[in-house]
């Protein structure tokens, strides 16, 4: 029988169904293999991000509303998951408690290993600088710096010298394409030129973790692709990264793409596998 | 799934045999829709039956020298190759896997017709989903919101695969990139026509 590279997908990983770990890992070797994106392989390697049974509920009573329930999320070097979900499921909130901008009302948030609710205002605002890096669908460059001091300022901010910081930040522009534009002003550059310094500022330095919410959210189809191209080799070479977008074409650069909805991590598209693609059907006859 | 046109579309590029024809449509098309070679025969035959496609004459000529080859051991009396089932069999396989193929008068009409029609709607044949989806939401008793859930993760999983095997190709794989770009496409619009009708059924209930 001769079969398609791309067979008939299998049964979907339906998370709703995903063991929920009730006590925060005590090593990497704790991660609970039915969480989202954790497989055996990978299980000796410290994940960069690992949320464990995480919500995140506002107000009380009749008020109450649960942003984000019981969510399971591993991401270990080199993974590269995105995020999609209607309007209001919980997105936003699940990236912003995985970079420590929220904390969360239960459960654990681990970036390399170091749980951020731990930490204290000060302390989690260093773990930020140092390992997290974020990507906004505005950009967020400041706009009286050029590209090569937006992309130092964090760096500088966090003790480096200026002169180490402007050296980073010239390495990191060019291994995303962009040093050319070291010393444009960002009224000067367009959406995607802003975006890839963007992700150069989010990436400067030892941080191996990005989030990026909606980065394509302002661009045309042509320059979304190029930053997606961006991330993804980000990701082969080391990072984790975690993508919140609602395009699917966009979505599919990532390695799986997890579904919310109503607060809770539904379905997952699972790892790649072979034999699922190798499990096709055959086209008709002349 | 135009395979008779697709065979006589190559064939118009050069004459080939049923091998180089599956390996071409494969390569064509990125084996999104690998054929195999029992299709390849089947559809050569039926081109044959109805005039659209010949043999090559040097195609005929390598089996007809099968055959003398065959005779000449018999008459020698060598004894291996004396056995006249035998000598058959070999005769037989030979002529298959060696017949080339070239299009008639016929054909390179039909090749010109298929270029300068557009594809019709009914030519595409019935979309399963769609019709799957229009009993589910008129049928009591299907859960037609984890249908749809279903069907979206495994769209979902369908396009990173695609995705990935599109990264992987060269510039110069003009034909490879545009199947690939047409599945990339057709999967996201049924991704969104799946949202569009989750928030229509959502917009219902409130």
């Amino acid at each position: 029988m001769t079969t398609s590279r791309f067979g008939q997908s299998g049964p979907s990983h339906n998370m709703s169904h995903a063991s929920i770990s009730p006590s925060p890992p005590q090593s990497t070797n704790t991660v609970n293999t039915d969480t989202a994106g954790t497989d055996t392989a990978s299980a000796t390697v410290q994940p960069i991000l690992a949320m464990h049974d995480v919500s995140r509920v506002h107000g009380e009573g009749a008020r109450r509303v649960n942003a984000l329930l019981h969510a399971n999320l591993v991401l270990h070097p080199g993974e590269f998951v995105a995020i999609m979900g209607p309007s209001g499921s919980g997105k936003s909130t699940l990236l912003n408690l995985a970079g420590g901008l929220d904390t969360p009302t239960s459960g654990h948030v681990l970036v390399e290993g170091r749980d951020l609710a731990a930490l204290n205002v000060a302390e989690r605002a260093a773990e930020r600088r140092r390992s997290i890096g974020y990507v906004f669908q505005d950009f967020n460059l400041l706009p009286g710096l050029t590209a090569r001091e937006n992309v130092q300022f964090p760096l500088e901010l966090d003790g480096w010298s200026a002169r180490k910081a402007a050296a980073s930040a010239v390495h990191a522009l060019d291994e995303v394409g962009v040093s050319e534009l070291a010393d444009r002003l960002p009224e000067d550059m367009s959406g995607g030129q802003a975006q890839r310094v963007a992700i150069a500022r989010a990436l400067v330095g030892k941080r191996r973790l990005l989030l990026a919410d909606e980065p394509t959210g302002a661009l045309d189809s042509n320059s979304g692709t190029t930053i997606l191209e961006v991330l993804r080799r980000r990701a082969d070479d080391g990072a984790a990264v975690l993508l919140v977008t609602h395009e699917p074409r966009f979505a599919a650069w990532a390695d799986r793409t997890v579904f919310l909805r109503d607060g809770r991590i539904i379905d997952d598209t699972g790892p790649s596998d072979v034999d699922m693609l190798l499990n096709g059907t055959e086209i008709g006859g002349a | 799934m135009a395979i008779k046109e697709a065979l006589l579309a190559l064939l118009q590029r050069s004459p080939a045999s049923a091998y180089q024809l599956k390996k071409e449509f494969d390569a064509t098309t990125s084996e999104t829709w690998p054929l195999n070679i029992g299709q390849v025969s089947t559809t050569l035959q039926r081109l044959q039956r109805d005039g659209l496609i010949e043999q090559c004459p040097d195609s005929e000529t390598v089996a007809a020298e099968t055959t003398v080859m065959t005779a000449t051991a018999d008459s020698q009396g060598t004894g291996h190759a004396t056995s006249p089932n035998h000598s058959a069999t070999v005769t037989r396989t030979k002529s298959q896997t060696t017949a080339v193929w070239q299009l008639t008068d016929i054909g390179r009409d039909a090749v010109s017709q298929w270029w300068s029609t557009p594809v019709t709607l009914e030519q595409r044949g019935r979309d399963e989903l769609v019709m799957k989806l229009a009993f589910a939401v008129t049928t009591p008793g299907v859960d037609v919101t984890a249908l749809i859930q279903r069907q979206r993760v495994a769209l979902q999983r369908l396009l990173h695969d695609v995705t990935r095997a599109r990264r992987a190709l060269p510039p110069s794989d003009i034909a490879g990139l545009l199947v690939l770009d047409h599945h990339i496409f057709a999967t996201e619009a049924e991704l969104r026509w799946l949202d569009t009708i989750d928030d229509r059924r959502l917009r219902a209930r409130i």
